[in-house]
């Protein structure tokens, strides 16, 4: 890639990240009520909602706030927190680490787990190992998250004391000493992601078994192992590469719900707590901050998968 | 690292609670041998994230209210009828028609060794009363009191003037969010560095995780029964399994559901506590339809409050009677229970002219049970021939859509004094007047009521501000509900009767592990 194209990914990635924030932005301020009447709630009056209003600059249009919210950010400043009056750096960074090992830990499985099930069932299709396989997917993928969690722990914590049933008061660092606590969340959301995944690489191997140059590999007497290592593997992983980097959104959802069910204070349920509080800056913070982690995700899957079939620079050739 | 401490609890007469009148029921425990001290009690709150505070006087969540109580002491608190008690006041006195007040302050000490004095009631009150960045629950409490003629009469003893009689004042001062601190608390953070002079110190907070706190030694009821107390965040389905997953000791406002399935559960203790608030309907008597009474008391008539209770509550509620207060002090006991009338209901509405009445039910989501208790009273109007639409609104913003807007609205109200909730809700002016109820004769009475110094004679004058309500409000009181909390069987010594807001609500001093 030249540091022309280079330059030009950076500016497009700049300009989502813009168009991010003005989204996120407006969205929140659309939302009916405000970061007072969040923290009033049921305790609401008039006279004290106004106050807090005016403290928090509530008062000031919304064009302005976020005119605001810009400035700072260049200055490399997420803001405060409407609500807790702490800088939006610090919460980000305090609920990314638990998130993060969650994410890493499932990532790193998921890449063998996927590839191997793939190319397994899709090599022999058809056969035993794949229709166990297909079924299984299939299951899993049709059951929420929260179903399947609900059941693992029913069924290793509390029946069978195995495992802890929450990651109760555990921080990131807990999280990697105690490895145990990550067994459960990570097998929830390994089979929410993973059913998919395999099923794609599955396809992507099976349809490569059966085209002609695996055909052809086969009449020249390609052994099977290399064939399927060699030849059809790259083929098949190359879309499922892509599916990879997609794989994020299905992760956010079902990290928000293995936080809340296992009680692991991240991300998610920042992000979500900072919605229902109506604080625009900390949405705004966390957002931006994933909007950048899952720009750079999809720019890196991207060169990963022209590594994989460089078919584009081929004809360029 | 837990530290399992070895160190006795100092008991004394400390089981007794040293000089408070404890009033009380009994917990339902069978008297112990002997309380065991140390180890370390879990206990688990619906979390508020990054919103966490330890500052005792911001708008507290009932995880910050747990965390507070066990740092920070106030000078009096609520028994389980919402009447006060001393907590860092020993006793106090009261003159000139109920404007002057002196309390007497123990022989507290805060967890620097210094001793809790007058000027720190004062300066505490002054940083509650002090404009903040954020919503301070006690500046409303505290507005009659009149801080600048307030003064320290010795090291111990500190006098408050109001800018009118109150008898309500001991009970004010127990509301959220009125903790006693030193006069230099803004000197520290109090996420890293809490000082108060609770029976427990703090060793580490992290806000929408954990917080961990130690024995105090030092605490002038002679301390702590448990070494160590970790008040930990958690939703209800994750609160609920770390609990039977030997994850926690203690979990705080759990499902009708949860405490039927663990009912017969040897390891589980479910701890149902009655009088815990009131869930109700609030029609607007400043304007149609609701400004005829007898449309109101048509309303009250065609409600069944038994089948509400049975379906919305799982039969957890006791059946309501129009009026706030079941249970607490000041409550008048001898209003007749209002029951189903259709024939009569059906003759007010037709009298009034109504009887093909609509009006619109606002509700939402914003409380649970809210939409299932408007649907079904929809059905029982239905049956007096009055339509009503239940509309449901969005549920964030619904507490402060309903003071205004609307006819009709579910409701519903957490514990608090019978005096507080009228001069919330029930006077002209009051921030959260949701029924509309504005009529000079009550607000009279009601602050004539509160300047009466004989307590026999206030309450009759509560009696007949309650009986005017029960005829004639805005309120249908369909049920007063209870709230489940759930600890570990080894967990003892937790109060039954003590709903949130009161002195043994969430209390880890007097808890031990068998």
């Amino acid at each position: 890639m030249t540091a022309r194209a280079a330059l030009g990914r950076l500016g497009v990635a700049a300009a989502q990240l813009l168009a991010l924030s003005v989204l996120v932005f407006t969205a929140t301020e659309a939302l009916p009520g405000d970061a007072a009447e969040a923290v009033l709630g049921e305790d609401y009056t008039p006279q004290q909602a106004a106050e807090i209003r005016a403290r928090m600059g509530l008062d000031e249009p919304p064009t302005i706030r976020f005119l605001q919210w810009w400035q700072d950010l260049l200055t490399g400043d997420l803001g405060t927190s409407l609500i807790s009056g702490r800088p939006v750096t610090d919460l980000v960074a305090r609920s990314l680490p638990p998130t993060l090992i969650l994410a890493a830990a499932t990532v790193a499985l998921l890449v063998p787990l996927a590839a191997a099930l793939g190319l397994a069932a899709g090599a022999g299709e058809g056969g035993r190992l794949d229709r166990a396989v297909t079924t299984a997917t299939l299951v899993l993928y049709s059951i929420p998250d929260f179903a399947l969690a609900m059941l693992l722990v029913l069924g290793l914590s509390l029946q069978v004391r195995l495992l802890p049933a929450t990651a109760m008061g555990a921080d990131g660092w807990r999280l990697l000493t105690d490895p145990l606590l990550l067994v459960l969340p990570v097998a929830v959301l390994l089979c929410r992601v993973a059913a998919l995944l395999v099923r794609q690489v599955r396809a992507g191997t099976a349809d490569a078994m059966r085209s002609e140059y695996a055909a052809h590999a086969r009449r020249l007497g390609v052994g099977r192992r290399r064939l399927l290592l060699r030849h059809v593997a790259p083929n098949a992983l190359a879309p499922a590469s892509e599916e990879l980097a997609r794989v994020g959104d299905n992760l956010f959802s079902g990290v928000l719900v293995v936080e809340v069910v296992f009680a692991v204070p991240g991300v998610a349920g920042g992000v979500v707590d900072a919605v229902a509080m109506r604080d625009v800056p900390v949405v705004q913070g966390y957002v931006f901050v994933l909007g950048a982690v899952t720009i750079a995700l999809n720019q890196a899957a991207e060169l990963v998968s022209r590594r994989l079939v460089p078919r584009i620079e081929q004809v360029r050739r | 690292m837990p530290i399992e401490t070895t160190r006795r609890a100092a008991l004394g007469l400390g089981a007794l609670g040293a000089g408070a009148v404890l009033l009380g029921g009994c917990s339902g425990d069978p008297a112990p041998e002997r309380p065991r001290s140390g180890g370390r009690v879990r206990a688990l709150f619906a979390g508020g994230g990054a919103n966490e505070s330890m500052d005792p006087h911001v708008q507290p969540l009932f995880i910050d209210q747990a965390r507070h109580k066990a740092l920070y002491e106030k000078l009096t608190q609520f028994n389980a009828d919402m009447s006060p008690r001393g907590q860092l006041a020993e006793d106090w006195t009261v003159d000139e028609g109920g404007a002057r007040w002196r309390f007497r302050l123990r022989a507290a000490r805060f967890h620097d060794g210094r001793t809790v004095t007058a000027d720190d009631v004062l300066a505490s009150y002054a940083r509650i009363t002090a404009p903040a960045d954020t919503p301070r629950n006690g500046r409303t409490l505290l507005a009659r009191v009149d801080l600048g003629n307030s003064r320290a009469v010795e090291e111990r003893t500190v006098e408050l003037r109001l800018t009118s009689p109150t008898y309500e004042l001991p009970a004010l001062l127990a509301g959220t969010g009125m903790h006693i601190v030193p006069a230099d608390f803004d000197d520290r953070d109090p996420a890293t560095d809490a000082v108060g002079s609770g029976a427990f110190t703090l060793a580490s907070f992290e806000a929408g995780r954990s917080m961990r706190a130690e024995r105090f030694g030092d605490h002038w009821d002679g301390g702590a029964r448990i070494g160590e107390l970790e008040i930990l965040s958690a939703e209800s389905e994750a609160r609920g399994n770390a609990l039977l997953g030997g994850q926690g000791e203690y979990i705080h406002d759990m499902s009708a559901t949860f405490a039927r399935s663990n009912e017969d559960n040897p390891d589980v203790t479910v701890v149902r506590t009655p009088n815990s608030g009131m869930a109700a309907m609030a029609m607007k008597t400043d304007r149609a339809p609701f400004d005829d009474p007898r449309v109101r008391k048509a309303f009250r008539l065609l409600v069944d409050r038994e089948r509400l209770v049975d379906v919305v509550s799982a039969g957890t509620a006791r059946v309501g009677n129009d009026v706030f207060g079941s249970g607490y002090r000041y409550f008048d006991d001898d209003l007749p229970q209002r029951g189903r009338d259709l024939d009569r209901a059906r003759r007010l509405l037709r009298e009034a002219g109504a009887q093909d009445l609509e009006v619109a039910l606002d509700t939402s989501e914003a409380a649970p049970g809210f939409v299932d208790a408007a649907t079904l009273f929809a059905e029982q109007a239905a049956e007096a021939g009055a339509t009503v639409d239940v509309r449901v609104g969005n549920q964030d913003t619904y507490f402060s859509d309903i003071l205004d807007q609307g006819v009709f609205a579910s409701y519903r109200s957490g514990s608090m004094p019978i005096p507080n909730h009228l001069a919330l809700r029930m006077v002209s002016d009051a921030p959260q007047n949701v029924t509309g109820w504005k009529r000079a004769g009550f607000d009279e009475a009601f602050a004539r009521a509160q300047a009466t110094a004989d307590e026999q004679e206030r309450t009759r004058r509560y009696h007949e501000l309650q009986q005017e309500l029960h005829d004639d409000g805005g309120l249908i009181v369909w049920g007063y509900t209870e709230w489940i909390n759930a600890t570990a069987a080894s967990l003892r010594g937790v109060e039954r009767d003590a709903p949130p807001n009161t002195a043994d609500w969430a209390r880890f001093d007097r808890v031990w592990l068998e």
